[in-house]
């Protein structure tokens, strides 16, 4: 193991680690951690200034019940919901697909299609912006969940496909041929043989692109306008706007906003960093 | 048609499974992609007649002073984004360990890559603050001035920027540490036998097996540097006097602009930010394309 354990140094660098551990924390976190301690403060803390005092009031309740009642980030969070949880399902569905034929099949056309998926996944946001927008337009989706998910979908279909394609690639091509050989059909095989041992992929990409989703902005402000349909990224950035300020609340938002991924995260942490770091470890 | 299907089923059943997905893509990212190529020649408000310009919107752009400034922005972000590297290897190799509570450490560490870039964004505003951020008492306390940080054309970028790194240093850690999670300990063993240690140690034997992760942060990282809009968006809105704005950034606020949308001004603007792109891009493919014929 590199470094050294630290079981294996002198007393002292053993001591002085353990105490440098939750300082470094500490510092790492300092400025989530400035956050949640103002969300609990009172108006009246803010406004004399009293940021870093010890609070004369903890308004823990008031300040939380407050955004929810003076504002609409429910909405918000319902909003986010509603774009988040269809992607995460319509994603991973194209991408089992595209990932399974891409794995198992030999054509003249495979690596090509392959490379477009991966490369769409990495450009930038705004070459697709101006003609995106139009198309949801069009389609009389904009200011809708809807527009925003089926964007959501197709573009992560690139990053889910190459998960996918690279995982089904390293199960044993055995249990295909096998299955081919008793005659099953290839949407059987896909169905039965191979779909149960995607778990851990779906597993993976399920919790990733939830967090990607619900903490996209880019596309929220361009595919949406106004609180009944904006998620809560660009309903923070609107709640910014009026609170100004009201620093209680904007930080008690933030941490509203911050929940979910952050349960998901925690909830599902080993599928996860398995989905983030997949080809960090050949 | 039964036996048709069963003599040809290896042939047809990728393309059955390929087309939703291949549908979809085509129709939100290739087909949008010649579009912005195309809008880039018109004049354009989003709503009434195209006018062809030709490369128009090319030539205004070498002489806007605006386009500058954000595109030296994009290089400042590149080069100092990378920073994450080395900084995620550090916050690795110090949290390599097997002490008690460790993963909970790591799990901590990690958390600001999972919360949202909005909210990072206002985090640091807060800290950024000039009169009450936590920044600015610490600089006071210590005996220097407050900086008010996001309204300095000078600091404004670097601030910014700082306030990405955070989550981006996460997000390589978490390679490192997967990627040290990997490294055959035998080797290590055998490297200690021949005196290797420390920094020695790190060059010769720990990185060169840390390439793979390497290689992913690099691609991160640098499309994270080159993606950069949210926290400019929620930390400055461009300013002070547009000197914070990057290209992704630019392009979306001449589009949308409030003085009316200019289309074809911002496709023109995605399309040079899209051709830098294309060289990581093309870069990363050629790699992949080699790893594939070397299987």
């Amino acid at each position: 193991m590199f470094p050294t354990p630290i079981e294996k140094t002198s007393r002292l660098t053993q001591v002085f680690y353990k105490v440098a551990l939750p300082l470094a924390l500490i510092l790492w976190l300092l400025p989530l951690i400035a956050v949640a301690l103002t969300s609990i403060r009172s108006a009246g803390d803010i406004n004399s200034g009293n940021y870093w005092g010890w609070p004369t009031s903890f308004n823990l309740v008031e300040n939380y019940t407050a955004i929810f009642r003076n504002t609409p980030i429910g909405q918000y969070m319902l909003n986010s919901f509603k774009v988040t949880i269809p992607t995460v399902i319509g994603a991973v569905a194209l991408s089992c697909m595209t990932g399974f034929a891409l794995a198992v099949y030999r054509f003249r056309l495979n690596l090509l299609v392959f490379f477009m998926f991966v490369a769409g996944n990495f450009v930038p946001f705004q070459i697709l912006m101006v003609p995106v927008r139009d198309l949801t337009l069009q389609l009389n989706l904009y200011n809708s969940w809807q527009g925003l998910a089926l964007f959501h979908i197709a573009f992560q279909t690139g990053f889910c496909t190459l998960f996918m394609r690279n995982f089904i690639k390293a199960l044993p091509v055995e249990l295909i041929e096998a299955a081919r050989v008793e005659g099953v059909s290839e949407i059987k095989i896909f169905w039965y043989v191979v779909l149960p041992l995607m778990r851990p992929a779906i597993a993976a990409l399920s919790v990733l692109i939830f967090t990607f989703i619900w903490n996209d902005y880019f596309w929220a402000t361009v595919l949406t306008q106004g609180a009944e349909s904006q998620p809560i990224t660009a309903g923070l950035y609107s709640l910014n706007g009026q609170w100004v300020s009201a620093w209680h609340l904007v930080s008690a938002g933030s941490i509203v906003a911050a929940v979910p991924p952050v349960a998901m995260f925690f909830l599902m942490q080993k599928h996860f960093i398995a989905g983030l770091t997949l080809g960090a470890v050949k | 048609m039964q036996d048709f299907w069963k003599q040809n089923q290896q042939k047809i059943a990728p393309w059955l499974f390929l087309a939703p997905g291949i549908i979809m893509f085509l129709l939100y990212v290739i087909y949008p992609i010649i579009g912005s190529f195309q809008i880039s020649f018109y004049d354009w408000d989003g709503l009434g007649q195209k006018e062809w310009v030709g490369v128009n919107n090319y030539i205004e752009l070498m002489d806007d002073e605006a386009f500058y400034t954000s595109l030296k922005n994009n290089v400042i972000w590149l080069v100092l984004y990378m920073l994450a590297i080395p900084a995620g290897l550090f916050v690795a190799l110090f949290l390599n360990q097997t002490v008690f509570g460790i993963r909970l450490y790591k799990s901590l560490f990690f958390f600001p890559f999972v919360i949202s870039q909005v909210v990072v964004g206002l985090v640091f505003s807060w800290f950024y603050d000039p009169s009450n951020g936590l920044m600015n008492i610490a600089l006071e306390a210590i005996g220097f001035d407050a900086i008010p940080v996001l309204a300095d054309e000078r600091y404004v970028t670097y601030g910014i920027i700082a306030a990405g790194l955070w989550p981006q240093t996460a997000y390589c850690m978490i390679l490192y540490l997967t990627g040290l999670n990997a490294i055959d300990p035998e080797q290590i063993e055998a490297a200690r036998l021949d005196n290797a240690k420390g920094w020695r140690m790190l060059w010769y034997v720990i990185l060169p097996q840390l390439r793979p992760a390497t290689f992913i942060a690099m691609v991160v990282t640098v499309i994270g540097a080159l993606r950069s809009f949210d926290l400019i968006s929620i930390m400055t809105d461009g300013g002070p006097w547009g000197s914070s704005r990057v290209l992704a950034f630019y392009m979306y606020e001449q589009a949308f602009s409030e003085y009316g949308f200019r289309m074809g001004y911002g496709a023109a603007i995605a399309v040079v930010l899209f051709l830098i792109m294309m060289v990581y891009i093309t870069f990363f493919l050629y790699k992949m394309y080699r790893d594939e014929r070397g299987q």
